[in-house]
């Protein structure tokens, strides 16, 4: 079996794991360069720093220190009543809700700003807060220009070829969801990573891998067939780091309108 | 009258007669010396004092193997990684299943005789699961230290327990997970706690009355010999536990046992100094507890690098002369050979990519290469190996076991506040992964589905020549393993992996011979054992411990 694989460690990160658990947290504090690539996507570090005092004196008495004391609410999570887009906080911090249950409080903008980073970045102060538009607009912008549709399958509409995104809102933090928009090669996970596999009776098979062992692979093919195949029958068997798509075209208030669509995919409820 | 009277007479000679058998069911300490010559038996956790666990029994070959079939299957009924090591004494098996029940098993049927419960204390503090590795038999006993720190030993004919002693203090996080060592009329134990700012020890008791004989620390005292390796009070909650089970040479009349990383685990500047005797080997007088000798194989250690492996002893003629040593592949990614007479290098390589360590000197002592802050250690925090149990075949000459390739680890120090029965871990650490939310390697598996690991770390079961200190063939897997091995007579090696296939390979050349795939991880290493001439080998995969034979 010719066994290639062209896997680039160069652009290896960090995956924070506890120790005792196999908890999964993000270390972003390695890839500076992806912080400066991302520009006005998101907001600074001064900006949820500022942020967090702003919580403390006026948020957390009724929401906790964690963001999560209000029945139905987690800040810390991204999980609220109502608001989805950083415009729909706003609305709510200056408005308030709940039929008064919240009341509107007068931030300053930077204030304002601040408070929402510090939300955005999950109440952690070396996080990233990533900005988050209007959710509509992102929809409009999947289903179109974005050309996402083309490839990806949302509540059993669209091609399987590409990862299903029904609940991808409940499973990836904003950041990955803008950085899979921004810089796929950098985003795209293992179980993603093209597969080009020819067996021994000259079949060539194009998917993804879905599973593997030290004697067999599991993939989904371009035709979505569910395929298992032994590797003693495999003579070539490539993996990727190239994913299927390029960065986006849209511009930084698009990406945040995607975001914010994705974020709403959360699955059947 | 007569009559019945009469019967009651042959009743009463031939209940004589049973209780005359039982003390045949006696195991013997000259058994357990001889344990290797007796390989029906599986007598010690490792297979005999030497820790080679290579048996003598040679009925499966590479040509039958393909006859092995499943004789039957042990449910365990606790969830959670399986890591005990099965004793099996003249058709009787002795497991351990989560937290500390014991069974006795018929090891034709895998039907149940009876089973010990004990129920550890609520606030018993374990880092890395409720684990238990299993018992040690001596005379009509076995011997289960628990994880609320104490020591039991149970009536092996009915499982009642006879004496039950403390062991460490369970609020302050001492625990035991290892099988017990039976040596003379002692059963040795150490005690877990390594993350949560223990001083370690390894203790013997007393076989009959469970009185304490001898206890020495891992960590010396004011006074003792080598204390200046720590500073302040750092030495008093320094870790060096003790969680897998040691070796013995009853010529040199030692006893061998590795000791676990020192405390707070990462945040090595916070306890400058050596830290002996964390990471090390230590040999002490089996009758005193005395120690003998040491070699620490990484001083001042920031990485978790345990040294519990099994330390695996051979008499071998090395480079042209007759020696007594001892084979280590080490969590620090080396792999050494000791005199264990005196605790002299000998020689150590690098079995998988090192960077914290650029070499060894000539003493064996490690040149250190620490990586900037943010760059990736290799190995990573599991280790180039971990505490699976080797196998070492005098007929090859080879040491296997498994290891953990391109595998790799941030590290990120904190100072850390000792508290007692609180983690002391000083800071923690990341595995390398290609992606941000990427899967990644954790501790034991329980995920059917990988795509990954060979992006983070796989394992490669390599067998090693003592001459050289080099791997002479590896097995690579796609998945990493936590399997240990076992080799025969008749030059089969059984391993497993995370996987959970069930692998036997020809130990002179690597290849595969068969396998079966069972489904769940294999974490522990298998046995063999022989009962009315039938040879079976059982490994634990996942929460079924399989055992199979040759069909008829």
């Amino acid at each position: 079996m010719k066994c290639v694989k062209i896997i680039s460690l160069s652009k290896r990160l960090l995956i924070s794991v506890s120790r005792f658990t196999a908890c999964v947290l993000l270390v972003l504090v390695c890839q500076p360069s992806f912080a400066q690539d991302d520009g006005d996507h998101q907001y600074s570090s001064a900006a949820i720093e500022a942020g967090s005092r702003v919580y403390v004196q006026n948020c957390a008495l009724c929401h906790g220190p964690q963001g999560e004391t209000v029945d139905g609410i987690n800040l810390r999570r991204g999980l609220f009543r109502t608001a989805t887009s950083d415009d729909d906080l706003r609305g709510v911090i200056s408005q308030g809700a709940g039929e008064g249950q919240m009341p509107a409080f007068d931030l300053r903008q930077e204030e304002m700003e601040g408070v929402i980073a510090y939300i955005r970045a999950g109440f952690d102060p070396d996080g990233i807060a990533v900005k988050i538009g209007d959710p509509l607009r992102g929809r409009v912008l999947f289903e179109g220009e974005g050309n996402c549709v083309d490839c990806h399958r949302i509540n059993g509409r669209g091609p399987r070829t590409a990862p299903d995104l029904s609940d991808i809102g409940a499973i990836r933090t904003p950041a990955v969801l803008q950085r899979s928009l921004l810089d796929p090669a950098a985003a795209l996970l293992p179980i993603n990573r093209p597969v080009r596999i020819v067996t021994r009776n000259e079949e060539t098979i194009i998917g993804r891998r879905l599973n593997e062992d030290t004697y067999t692979v599991q993939v989904i093919d371009s035709e979505e067939r569910l395929r298992s195949l032994i590797k003693t029958d495999i003579v070539t068997y490539e993996i990727s780091d190239a994913p299927s798509k390029l960065p986006t075209t849209l511009s930084s208030d698009e990406v945040a309108d995607v975001v914010g669509y994705l974020l709403t995919l959360r699955g059947l409820q | 009258m007569k009559n019945i009277n009469y019967r009651w007479q042959v009743a009463i000679v031939i209940c004589g007669l049973l209780a005359t058998h039982s003390t045949f069911a006696q195991v013997s300490y000259e058994q357990i010396l001889n344990a290797t010559e007796e390989p029906e038996n599986w007598l010690t956790y490792n297979g005999g004092y030497s820790s080679q666990r290579h048996s003598l029994l040679n009925q499966i070959t590479a040509d039958n193997v393909d006859n092995l079939e499943l004789k039957w299957v042990l449910q365990n009924q606790v969830f959670g990684a399986w890591q005990s090591n099965p004793i099996v004494v003249d058709g009787i098996m002795y497991v351990t299943e989560r937290p500390n029940n014991v069974m006795a098993v018929d090891a034709i049927t895998g039907r149940v005789f009876w089973k010990y419960r004990h129920t550890p204390v609520g606030d018993s503090t374990v880092c890395c699961g409720a684990n238990n590795r299993g018992v040690a038999v001596l005379g009509d006993r076995v011997f289960i230290g628990t994880l609320d720190a104490r020591l039991v030993a149970l009536d092996r004919i009915n499982g009642h327990p006879l004496w039950d002693v403390e062991v460490g203090d369970v609020d302050l996080a001492y625990s035991v997970t290892m099988a017990p060592l039976v040596i003379k009329d002692k059963v040795i134990v150490g005690v877990g706690g390594g993350e949560y700012g223990i001083r370690g020890y390894v203790v013997a008791y007393d076989v009959e009355t469970g009185e304490e004989a001898w206890k020495t620390y891992t960590i010396p005292g004011p006074g003792e010999p080598n204390h200046d390796s720590w500073q302040g009070d750092d030495w008093e909650h320094g870790g060096a536990s003790v969680w897998i089970t040691g070796s013995f040479d009853p010529e040199l009349n030692l006893t061998y046992w590795g000791i676990g990383n020192p405390g707070p685990d990462w945040n090595a500047g916070q306890r400058p100094g050596d830290n002996l005797y964390s990471d090390s080997v230590i040999a002490l007088d089996a009758d005193s507890g005395e120690l003998k000798w040491y070699f620490q194989f990484t001083p001042n250690d920031g990485y978790d690098y345990d040294a519990v492996q099994v330390p695996v002893l051979a008499d071998i003629v090395w480079r042209g002369t007759p020696s007594k040593v001892m084979m280590w592949a080490n969590r620090n990614g080396y792999f050494y050979v000791l005199d264990r007479v005196t605790g002299k290098f000998l020689v150590g390589e690098p079995y998988v990519r090192v960077n914290w360590s650029s070499g060894l000197d000539e003493n064996g002592r490690p040149i250190p290469t620490p990586q900037p802050e943010g760059m990736p250690t290799y190995p990573g925090n599991q280790g180039g190996t971990n505490w699976y149990p080797p196998s070492y075949s005098p007929r090859t000459g080879l040491f296997y076991f498994s290891a953990w390739n391109d595998y790799a680890t941030i590290y990120r120090p904190e100072e850390a506040k000792y508290e007692p029965g609180r983690a002391f871990y000083g800071g923690g650490f990341s595995v390398l992964s290609p992606t941000p939310g990427a899967p990644t390697i954790g501790i034991g598996r329980t995920n059917p589905i990988n795509n990954w690991t060979n992006e983070v770390g796989h394992a490669s079961l390599k067998a090693m020549d003592p001459q050289t200190g080099e791997a002479v063939w590896s097995y690579d897997q796609f998945d990493v393993s936590d399997s240990g091995m076992l080799t025969t007579a008749s030059d089969l090696l059984f391993t497993g992996g995370r996987e959970g296939y069930f692998h036997a390979i020809d130990a002179r050349s690597g290849d595969l011979l068969w396998k079966v795939n069972l489904g769940g991880q294999i974490v522990m290493a298998p046995v063999t054992y022989m009962v009315d001439g039938v040879q079976y080998v059982s490994v634990i995969s996942g929460n079924g411990l399989s055992t199979f034979a040759l069909r008829n």
